[in-house]
């Protein structure tokens, strides 16, 4: 044991992918070191910026430290973007490898290629899909109830910098060592010592841990303000669709990480002490491994999907003009896949080995899903009829989403029939399945859900222009690139090929190609509407805060809201409030007392628990024994010094709550209500002209 | 009856919150709260644990099994001396209620805190001594599932422990003020919990490898 041995543990210059890619120039390489040499610049390139522009005190006091759980959930929404970039490159990627690869070697390796799929599944599941409906949650659900913040704002904070951490292992990456080649579930054996004895598996382990215990901690605190923090009035039956799914994925997320961090604990146990609970010999047993993954790994399916239906709810009513149809019964459909979510983990693998009395259980309950589910898309149909329906970019994926969706939940009972299932199970068919779920049920939600909280959030509506450009290159492009999936898939492709050799599937992977980049084009154009937005801003301000005539509370106080979110709190007397509010003239009307509002105080113990473990997850990583006992103390270090901490709210004064209000709702008074056809005009400033 | 209905509304035990305003009583019980839903995630871990543990019974690869390495003389002091430091801790709990003073919290807490070193010292001595017998978690997957299910109740004991220490400090920082109140009472919480799954342990563990 040398000294250098001590302090880098299994860190070498060829851990390096740039040594890599200069020692042995092929194609794959400097793919690879390219792709490091982007984080590196992109990292260093952002820190030069802000140092330059002498942002880093603003950074810091308004935005990082923040307990706020408006700026938490934006900062979530910006982190999934970031990582959304490089986990959609790496698809195109793929697409592109496989559209060259016709007996050909194509552009990457093998190996190179297995760590792609693996880093894209990895990122899409844990560091975008989860962040991006994190980060919508926590900002829309404590404004939806009335509520002034989440339960818990330091355990918010502490969520976010734990999942930024295991961002920046994952980016991390990309520069030194390998990533693991052994998909984003990660099933041993092949995971174990004696097959990947690499730094790949381990950063797969702790970067999931790191954002697994996040999310638990996320679920918790949802959980109990949903439980604990609404408005008087507001009962249950009176909660806005969105809250309720964002509590049904608050209670997923409670039972279903611990599973997970059991899985990825006994393989790290495995790994790291020699233990034997998924190995071949002395005991191990595999299936235990793949139980528990899917025992967290289904429920998470509907942990991404659930709030999306609820972004889905809210603005099918809003942009209808109209009542949401069937609200029990969406509620109740809700709860039921929720629970039901709990109870198909096995159809992920319908092919290892149990009797088919098992599998026909597993079956049929998978089955069931798509009642409850079907009774949502029915609501949302006649939500919209007779409504008064804009077309706006919110409803076009809206409208996307209920299509398609249907289309994969059809494919979704192809998978559920076990029979069927071991014809196309682990080939192109699954994998088009389940990107036909999570693209409208994810993606296009959050796309919807940006689009229409955007201008609550910072008092200017997003570009319509773009956000139509943007629907036609994530709809279409969506089709182009998974329908040939499909096609590829019940014709016996396998999943994760890196080369294929029938030239009669030319045709099909091109198509795949050209989807894959409009897709790209899509995630482009949402940037240009974000710039042109910016531009623009002047001509889309809502600083009223209710630009598109909508029912919940959310939109009842001043875009961008103040940092309490209501001046008062508000008294809830039936189902979407703020609509009968308006109706009753009980809208824009000034408290008669203010009272003085206790919000906590930024804290920079979040930002340093979070870095700490990340430290400490890297140091096991690599082998730096050191890092790891120091990032542990430290981070266990500073939430015990926070504990201390006995000065950590402070108070606005009821005067300055008072000035604010009213200077809020002179803006009010001045401004013009505006009719629905004339929302996206400038002459929206977010006061609604509504029909008594 | 009369002076039940005169008597402070008590939520929780030890927090006499009748007099607090309705922000602070709104927000102890939501931290209670939070910590409930917190041990229910901890139970589903510990669930699985168990299940793993079930599973990996007989998965002995013709190494030691609990026959040779469990001692039940040691797994009933082990529980006795648990048991009783939950009801050290129901004694805190108590005196907290009371308002008996801080000597008592403390040396309520004390006695806890012995309690359940004195069970983990017991524990560590054990594995220690399965070490020794060359039943290492290493040898088979029955071991392995064995050690991390009854390590991680370890761990959790010592996560337990080196709360109450920090409570110790805490008591004597700040005297019982509203804080410290509410994290002895989710201590609390959390000490019974480990108790409870070591009841577990002892009987899916420990009684039924011996019955055998």
């Amino acid at each position: 044991m040398t000294f250098w041995h001590i302090l880098l543990g299994r860190l070498t210059w060829d851990s390096l992918v740039f040594v890599e890619a200069w020692r042995n120039p092929t194609i794959s390489e400097i793919i690879g070191g390219l792709a490091g040499g982007v984080a590196v610049l992109g990292a260093a390139l952002l820190f030069g910026l802000i140092t330059i522009l002498g942002r880093w005190r603003y950074l810091w006091t308004v935005w990082l430290t923040s307990l706020d759980h408006k700026k938490i959930g934006i900062m979530y929404m910006v982190f999934a973007v970031i990582m959304l970039c490089r986990a959609l490159i790496e698809a195109v990627l793929m697409r592109t490898q496989q559209a060259i690869a016709i007996n050909n070697p194509g552009l990457v390796a093998p190996d190179h290629f297995a760590q792609l799929f693996s880093t894209h599944g990895t990122i899409m599941v844990f560091f975008v899909g989860m962040p991006l409906l994190t980060g919508l949650m926590n900002f829309v659900m404590p404004l939806q109830i009335g509520s002034r913040d989440v339960a818990f704002p330091y355990m918010n904070s502490i969520s976010l910098w734990l999942t930024v951490g295991g961002g920046i292992m994952m980016m991390a990456s990309l520069v030194v060592g390998k990533f693991s080649t052994g998909g984003w579930s990660g099933y041993p054996p092949y995971t174990e010592l004696a097959f990947n004895g690499g730094v790949g598996p381990d950063y797969w382990i702790w970067a999931v841990s790191l954002s697994s215990l996040g999310a638990m901690m996320t679920g918790i605190n949802f959980a109990v303000t949903v439980y604990k923090f609404r408005s008087p009035g507001m009962r249950w039956m009176r909660l806005p669709l969105f809250t309720w799914t964002t509590l049904c994925t608050a209670i997923l997320m409670i039972f279903a990480m611990p599973p997970l961090t059991v899985a990825t604990l006994l393989l790290a146990a495995d790994r790291y002490l020699g233990m034997h609970f998924f190995t071949n010999d002395l005991g191990g047993n595999v299936m235990n491994f793949v139980n528990l993954f899917w025992l967290f790994g289904h429920p998470e399916v509907y942990i991404l999907i659930l709030p999306a239906f609820g972004v889905y709810s809210e603005v099918v009513s809003a942009f209808s003009s109209k009542e949401l149809y069937g609200y029990t019964s969406l509620v109740i459909a809700t709860m039921v896949i929720a629970i039901l979510s709990f109870t198909v983990w096995l159809h992920h693998f319908f092919t290892m080995g149990q009797s088919a009395g098992v599998n026909s259980f597993f079956g049929i309950a998978t089955m069931l899903i798509g009642i409850p589910t079907g009774v949502k898309i029915y609501d949302w149909i006649w939500t919209m009829f007779w409504g008064e329906v804009r077309f706006s970019t919110s409803m076009l994926f809206s409208i996307a989403f209920m299509i398609t969706f249907v289309i994969g939940g059809m494919t979704g009972i192809i998978l559920a029939t076990p029979p069927l299932d071991y014809l196309v199970h682990n080939t192109l068919f699954l994998v088009a399945h389940f990107h036909n779920m999570l693209i409208p049920g994810t993606l296009y939600g959050v796309i919807a859900g940006y689009y229409y909280w955007f201008p609550k959030a910072f008092g200017f509506r997003l570009s319509e222009k773009w956000g139509r450009i943007a629907f036609v290159c994530w709809v279409p492009g969506f089709y182009l690139a998974f329908m040939p999936l499909y096609v590829m898939g019940a014709s016996g492709v396998a999943r994760r090929t890196q080369e294929l050799f029938d030239p009669a599937l030319r045709p099909w992977v091109i198509a795949a190609e050209i989807g894959a980049l409009l897709l790209l084009a899509g995630l482009a154009s949402l940037f240009i509407q974000l710039y042109v937005s910016i531009r623009q801003r002047h001509t889309t301000r809502v600083p009223v805060g209710d630009p598109w005539d909508a029912r919940g509370l959310e939109w009842s106080m001043s875009a961008p809201p103040p940092e309490y979110n209501f001046a008062v709190i508000p008294q809830v007397s039936r189902r979407d409030p703020f609509h009968w509010q308006k109706i009753n003239n009980g809208a824009y009307k000034p408290a008669d007392h203010y009272r003085d509002i206790e919000v906590p105080k930024n804290s920079m113990c979040g930002v340093l628990i979070g870095l700490g473990m990340t430290a400490c997850f890297t140091g096991l990583v690599w082998h730096m024994w050191w890092l790891a006992v120091c990032g542990f103390t430290f981070s266990l270090g500073t939430a015990i010094a926070r504990s201390f901490m006995r000065d950590v709210r402070r108070t606005i004064p009821a005067a300055e709550v008072e000035a604010q209000h009213r200077r809020w709702l002179e803006t009010t008074a001045a401004a013009l209500p505006i009719p629905r056809h004339l929302e996206m005009t400038p002459e929206n400033e977010g006061l609604a002209k509504w029909q008594g | 009856m009369a002076r039940l209905t005169t008597e402070p509304e008590l939520r929780h035990a030890g927090l006499n919150l009748a007099d607090d305003p309705r922000e602070v009583r709104e927000q102890v019980e939501s931290d209670v709260f939070g910590f409930w839903v917190f041990l229910m995630s901890d139970a589903v871990m510990f669930a699985l644990l168990f299940a793993v543990y079930g599973t990996m019974r007989h998965a002995t690869a013709g190494g030691p099994g609990p026959e040779q390495e469990f001692k039940f003389h040691s797994a009933f002091w082990e529980t006795a001396l648990l048991l009783t430091s939950s009801f050290a801790y129901g004694m805190v709990s108590l005196s907290m209620k009371h308002a008996r003073g801080q000597l008592w919290l403390a040396l309520w807490l004390g006695i806890t805190f012995c309690l359940g070193a004195g069970f983990l010292k017991m524990e560590i001595h054990d594995f220690l001594t399965m070490f020794h017998d060359g039943a290492t978690p290493e040898r088979s997957g029955y071991l392995s599932s064995f050690f991390v299910l009854v390590g991680m109740h370890g761990f959790h004991v010592l996560s337990g422990l080196t709360w109450i220490l920090l409570m110790g400090v805490q008591l004597a920082v700040f005297g019982p003020d509203d804080r410290v109140k509410v994290n002895l009472i989710r201590l609390g919480l959390f000490w019974h919990f480990l108790d409870l799954i070591w009841v577990v342990i002892f009987s899916v563990v420990y009684l039924e490898g011996l019955s055998l």
